[in-house]
């Protein structure tokens, strides 16, 4: 799981590991996002700095891609595949099915931070659709009995990491 | 002792590879286990291919339940007891028939050697390029009639041609791999089952070009692919075939991985280059094209990843021989993916030329769900949707353009008759609200308004009046958008509109 606590430490030592790369900013922006789960404003300041560029302009490009977050996650982000091919397997049924089942929208968290539903764009296993992914496990041929499982499955995960 | 290879690519892990990996690490230490990239048949994943005195022997699909009543029964020493027995998986209709050029080594090899590698023929090419030099690679390149695999289908060896003309400090050679159209996924096969065929063309590529830094640009959705190449990167820096003068050539090439971070636009290859520098991926306007003007100002090879590990067959085996796959102005083989609502799912590698309803029946053998099959989606989400009509269409770059539909990637979406493609289509504009980079007002603006017409004609609001809107709306889109995204989303639009148009009406509630 991600780390919870942000020392100044740490985001420098992220930035400073990646800042001589070309084109440095997303390497260190998933940098951190590894590190803490979403890119905390703490750093904001500092890449500026490292990068020479303007507050506007990191903001910009944290803004403009779907994958960067700047809250942390509920424990388990779950994404479920949205497009054409997971549709033509029962994909919308899945996307309901899911919303429903957690009681939120898409970018939403149960209130036990437990979960979190994401949209996503095409995992790449459109052979065995629909597909679902949480981290970097993808599961395929997602019916709405084997989402329902999925969530317990990580439930049981939770317990057996407290033993 | 035992010797078994089960495949690591993703969609064969979703269906539980992992897990007979690990009962095997449980119950049978005494098994070498070598894990490859998938045959690409994906209806018997997941898989476990047995390594015997007359070949490999092939069991599929197998549950951790099947495969321990499959051992009792002899799957370790071939037996053919097991009813998940398959034989050798290279007879098989579905993979002897195929011409399988670019994917020759995936589920042969063990993706993160170098020594396996080279067993099964890795850099011969490069091997060649380093005697050949730059100009004769174009050369072979440009005789072998290559076309970029990523959907545009320029031809490789021109745009190699117009860098290496280029006199520049530095040259790069960035490999497109952010495969975000729904229904593809033979990047992220190869990626995971033969990486060194694509790290082995982009050296080929630097070579030719005068580039001495490679990038391989990766979505984020991929992180398997991500770590095994990043794990073939390192193996071949430590072996000398990447880094500094080359198997002791005067040649020197390095490869970095990045990763994209959920973004379609990033796709096209100006807002890739944008990404990659570390801004915004909105599109750049062209000219200047990248091949002058790409990566940091530099000029730039973007191909994408099929593109370039098709390059060390024709270096390998000559220009001629790739030349003699395909037909027209479309050479070689392309890989066709079959996904979505079909029987047998997986990856074709063909020559251009095979029509869609062969890959539909003799390959698919028909949809997953038993019924008929209404509308088939060709080249991704912003490729036309087909109905049976056109399905005798040739798969090759110009007759799919006659067609206003695109080949593109070779992804082939199949849905059966509970489709509504009025749904397809609002989704399609819907895509491109939430994928549309923001630059272009027809697209930004014109997605919006497009899911709102639509709803409207479904509604029943004036749909004669609307649906005039629609095309015109469409119109403007294509007309009016820098690339592709608002380009071309007016195609799965249009095309449900022209062909499936009863399903745009609105719905009787009983």
């Amino acid at each position: 799981m991600f780390m919870s606590e942000i020392k100044i430490d740490g985001v420098q030592a992220i930035i400073n590991a990646n800042k001589h790369l070309e084109g440095a900013l997303l390497p260190i922006l998933h940098g951190l996002q590894d590190q803490y789960g979403y890119i905390p404003e703490v750093a904001y300041q500092p890449i500026t700095e490292a990068l020479a560029i303007t507050l506007a302009d990191l903001k910009g490009v944290i803004s403009f891609y779907h994958f960067f977050r700047t809250t942390p996650p509920a424990k388990h982000v779950i994404q479920v595949c949205r497009a054409e091919a997971c549709q033509a397997m029962g994909g919308r049924q899945l996307e309901a099915h899911a919303k429903q089942k957690l009681g939120v929208d898409w970018h939403g968290k149960t209130l036990d931070q437990q979960f979190q539903l994401e949209q996503v764009f095409c995992l790449g296993n459109c052979a065995c659709a629909p597909a679902v992914r949480v981290g970097d496990e993808v599961i395929g041929r997602v019916s709405p009995e084997r989402f329902d499982a999925l969530l317990e499955e990580l439930q049981t995960e939770v317990v057996e990491v407290k033993l | 002792m035992s010797r078994i290879f089960i495949s690591l690519d993703t969609t064969s892990n979703s269906l539980g590879a992992n897990e007979l990996a690990a009962w095997f690490a449980r119950n049978h230490a005494d098994v070498d286990v070598v894990r490859t990239g998938s045959r690409g048949m994906f209806w018997l994943e997941p898989m476990v291919e047995v390594e015997t005195a007359n070949g490999r022997v092939a069991y599929g699909p197998l549950s951790t339940k099947e495969l321990a009543e499959a051992v009792d029964q002899g799957l370790l020493q071939g037996s053919e007891q097991p009813s998940s027995y398959l034989g050798d998986i290279e007879q098989h209709p579905y993979f002897a028939s195929q011409q399988r050029l670019t994917f020759g080594r995936v589920g042969l090899v063990n993706p993160m050697s170098v020594d396996s590698y080279i067993q099964h023929d890795g850099y011969q090419g490069l091997a060649n390029a380093i005697v050949k030099g730059d100009q004769a690679i174009i050369d072979d390149v440009k005789a072998s009639g290559l076309r970029g695999r990523g959907g545009a289908a320029f031809p490789t060896g021109i745009k190699w041609q117009t860098v290496a003309d280029c006199a520049a400090d530095q040259k790069y050679i960035v490999c497109n791999a952010d495969e975000g159209d729904s229904g593809t996924f033979a990047d992220r096969m190869l990626m995971e089952g033969d990486p060194l065929s694509l790290i082995e063309g982009m050296t080929i590529a630097g070579i030719a070009v005068g580039a001495t830094k490679g990038y391989i640009y990766l979505r984020e959705e991929y992180p398997q692919a991500y770590k095994i190449l990043n794990a073939a990167i390192n193996d071949a820096k430590a072996k000398n075939w990447l880094g500094d003068q080359i198997q002791g050539s005067a040649y020197s090439f390095d490869i970095e991985v990045r990763l994209g971070a959920q973004a379609y636009i990033c796709g096209e290859e100006t807002s890739l280059l944008n990404s990659l520098e570390g801004k915004r991926g909105e599109v750049r306007a062209k000219p200047p094209l990248p091949a002058i003007e790409g990566f940091l100002g530099k000029p730039t090879v973007v191909n994408n990843v099929i593109s370039l590990a098709s390059v060390p067959t024709i270096l390998a085996k000559g220009g001629d021989y790739y030349e003699s796959f395909g037909m027209g102005r479309s050479k070689g083989t392309m890989t066709f993916q079959l996904a979505g609502n079909l029987k047998q799912t997986g990856l074709v590698e063909l020559a251009f030329g095979i029509t869609l309803k062969e890959l539909l029946t003799t390959y698919a053998d028909g949809s997953y769900s038993g019924r008929p099959l209404k509308a088939v989606q060709v080249g991704g989400p912003l490729g036309a949707y087909l109905p049976e009509s056109q399905w005798d269409t040739p798969m090759d770059y110009e007759s799919f353009m006659a067609i206003d539909a695109m080949v593109g990637h070779g992804g082939i979406v199949a849905f059966d008759d509970t489709v509504d493609m009025g749904e397809q289509a609002r989704f399609s504009m819907e895509f491109c609200v939430a994928e549309s980079c923001g630059k272009c007002t027809p697209c930004r603006i014109g997605s919006t308004r497009g899911v709102e017409v639509i709803d409207k004609i479904r509604s029943g609001d004036n749909p004669d009046q609307n649906k005039e809107l629609l095309a015109d709306l469409c119109d403007t889109m294509f007309y009016g958008s820098l690339c592709a995204m608002g380009g071309m989303t007016p195609y799965p639009v249009r095309s449900a509109m022209n062909h499936f148009e009863a399903d745009f009406d609105k719905k009787e509630v009983h």
